[in-house]
């Protein structure tokens, strides 16, 4: 299991690496979602990996039970909802710069040469 | 077990519920209870020095958890002093938002703008790292919407760039406090520090790596070379008030490396104790060297007070990389001072962009503006405090922290950039002002129609003055002031104090009983 969730992440986090550094605000979004998804797993993670153990310690158990660790599940969840909350703003931010700036290039001006191959389109 | 130092983060969030009710009562309701709140937060702050001279540490326990379990807020004289700092600063702002309408130009002014202070006061209070990260996005996305706040082309495409860089930010802080997490199995900072102390030195590595990257994460907040590109043109475009405001948000980035690195690398660290020092010093150098270039390059005004803020910040690193306390000490006097007057720099350069009319703040010469003489001998005293130069006290701030430098190795490095960066600095603040105020074009050729720049708001002028009163009186009272930050660095320094003042404060007993049912 290890070698998959560590696999997971690495890929996550170069995909939104990638996505957040190109040149329109949409890709970026996806990037720095897919960065959030990445560290969400990361942080689960932090943990350690456990299948089939509860959350909370048994007061009554007759010898030391084996827990997972209930923290970074919280931490999670912290991190998922602001996460969330930030991605809705930004996309309103990106749609708003669309509005105002005529492109959805993060610079808000085209470059030279996608505009050149949008005039070919055309 | 006081409630004091949970107050000055509970006060501007309570208002800021308030302020949404009152958002139909109109502005002048909203305006007066955000403008008496934010009074009541200096009354608060100041309640917090004279608290902190007393006691050296007060730990408040959140839903009554001790410490490692619980998440603390702990008061110390450093969280003190950037609470005051951030209350003047606020109702500086404050007041030249509400005295030019600014705040009526979009909905939630008020309401942002006291979020914003919970997200500081928040910050500048927790000893838990996972708290100061929530704390961290509480002010970010206040910031976020007061950095759009009234609308504008340019405003929106900083913005943007503002908002992605700051959530990359977030992300690299998450894998920090994460691998932190992972490894030392506590987000206490106290807790942290001590599980450090006797961590095995094959972990060593892992922690480092955490901690430069929490580096980072602070650098971006800080603007530290490269990370400072986000920053000149965010604070350029934004209105006036935030700006000003603004002025303390990177200070958090030095607060946040002086209070968690300085607490979690500590003396008791071991291998890894101050680790992270020549970073700060040499990234500090560079910043400093690259501010200089900016406020000489910059073509307006804004851009480049936002640049002067970047050079404070790059000598405040510089202060914090020296790591010692009489280093500290001087950083702590200079943050005071570049804090505020940073924040009546950018007011006052809307003053002049609102005299200036259409020329806005461009380096370009106008006709001359009404009250030039009063704005432009202001501009003067302001450009002198910014600059460094005697008589006042951004000239005390620099001597202190290079005269701390004096046994540093780097000491040639530290002088010769400080020394060149603030003649830079002073050139160009010469050159800008004598073409806002000297070159102007005599008053009635220019008949193309160009709008005429309005009349001095003394109202406004008035926080502008306030804000640049603070240096005289940091001069005045420097003994005083020194003093104070003195016992500060002492205590910053003292980490084992801190670990054993959050670590042994026990939970306050309640009268519930707990009624323990057998399964």
């Amino acid at each position: 299991m290890e070698w998959l969730i560590s696999f997971s992440i690495g890929v996550l986090t170069a995909t939104g690496v990638y996505l957040t550094l190109r040149a329109r605000t949409f890709p970026v979004v996806m990037g720095l979602t897919l960065l959030a998804y990445a560290v969400n797993i990361f942080l689960f993670s932090m943990g350690r990996l456990t299948i089939g153990l509860p959350a909370v310690i048994d007061k009554y158990a007759e010898e030391a039970v084996q827990y997972s660790d209930p923290l970074p599940q919280a931490l999670v969840l912290t991190a998922i909802v602001i996460a969330f909350g930030m991605t809705a703003f930004l996309i309103v931010l990106a749609l708003k710069a669309r509005g105002e700036l005529g492109n959805d290039h993060v610079d808000g001006v085209e470059d030279s040469p996608s505009s050149s191959v949008q005039q070919e389109a055309k | 077990m006081s409630h004091l130092t949970a107050w000055p983060v509970f006060l501007p969030l309570i208002t800021g519920f308030f302020l949404i009710l009152a958002h139909m009562g109109g502005i002048r309701l909203q305006r007066t209870i955000s403008f008496l709140a934010t009074l009541g937060l200096i009354a608060l702050s100041f309640a917090l020095i004279s608290a902190s001279q007393t006691v050296d540490y007060h730990v408040y326990l959140l839903g009554n958890w001790a410490a490692p379990f619980g998440i603390v807020l702990v008061l110390d004289k450093l969280s003190a002093l950037m609470v005051t700092i951030t209350s003047l600063l606020a109702v500086g702002a404050l007041w030249y938002a509400m005295t030019t309408k600014i705040d009526e130009k979009g909905s939630h002014f008020h309401i942002l703008f006291q979020l914003q202070l919970f997200g500081l006061n928040g910050a500048f209070l927790t000893g838990d790292v996972f708290n100061l990260f929530v704390f961290f996005e509480v002010l970010l996305l206040a910031s976020y919407g007061l950095l759009l706040h009234g609308n504008g082309r340019l405003r929106t495409k900083a913005g943007l760039h503002y908002v992605v860089i700051n959530l990359i930010g977030s992300t690299l802080f998450l894998f920090a406090v994460g691998a932190l997490y992972g490894i030392l199995g506590t987000l206490n900072m106290a807790d942290m520090a001590a599980k450090i102390a006797v961590a095995p030195p094959e972990d060593l590595g892992l922690i480092a790596a955490a901690g430069l990257l929490l580096l980072v994460v602070f650098g971006v907040k800080a603007a530290m070379f490269p990370l400072y590109l986000w920053m000149p043109r965010a604070y350029a475009n934004t209105s006036a008030p935030v700006a000003a405001l603004f002025a303390i948000m990177t200070k958090v980035g030095i607060y946040a490396i002086i209070r968690v690195h300085g607490t979690i690398f500590g003396d008791e660290a071991g291998e890894l104790a101050h680790f992270y020092v020549p970073w700060v010093l040499g990234l500090g150098l560079v910043t400093l060297l690259f501010a200089a270039f900016g406020v000489m390059a910059a073509r307006g005004l804004r851009e480049q007070v936002a640049y002067l803020v970047l050079a404070s910040v790059a000598t405040l690193l510089i202060g914090v990389g020296l790591n010692s306390p009489e280093a500290l000490s001087a950083t702590l006097y200079y943050l005071i001072h570049s804090t505020l007057i940073a924040g009546g720099m950018f007011l006052l350069a809307d003053v002049i962009l609102r005299g200036r009319g259409e020329y806005e703040d461009r380096f370009e010469s106008a006709s001359s503006m009404p009250d030039a003489i009063m704005i432009g001998s202001v501009f003067m005293f302001g450009a002198i405090a910014m600059t460094g130069m005697p008589p006042l006290s951004g000239f005390f701030g620099k001597v202190l922290i290079l005269s701390a430098a004096l046994d540093s190795a780097w000491f040639a490095w530290i002088v010769s950039v400080t020394l060149v960066a603030g003649l830079l600095m002073i050139l160009s603040m010469a050159r800008s002002g004598s073409l806002i105020f000297y070159k102007t074009r005599p008053q009635g050729k220019d008949t193309s129609g160009s709008v005429m720049g309005e009349q001095l708001n003394c109202m406004a002028f008035i926080a502008v003055i306030a804000l640049f009163a603070t240096s005289p009186v940091l001069v005045l009272f420097a003994h005083p002031i020194t003093a104070f930050t003195d016992v500060t660095a002492m205590q910053l320094f003292n980490s084992t104090h801190y670990i054993q003042a959050v670590l042994s404060t026990e939970a306050v007993a309640t009268t519930a009983t707990v009624v323990e049912i057998k399964p």
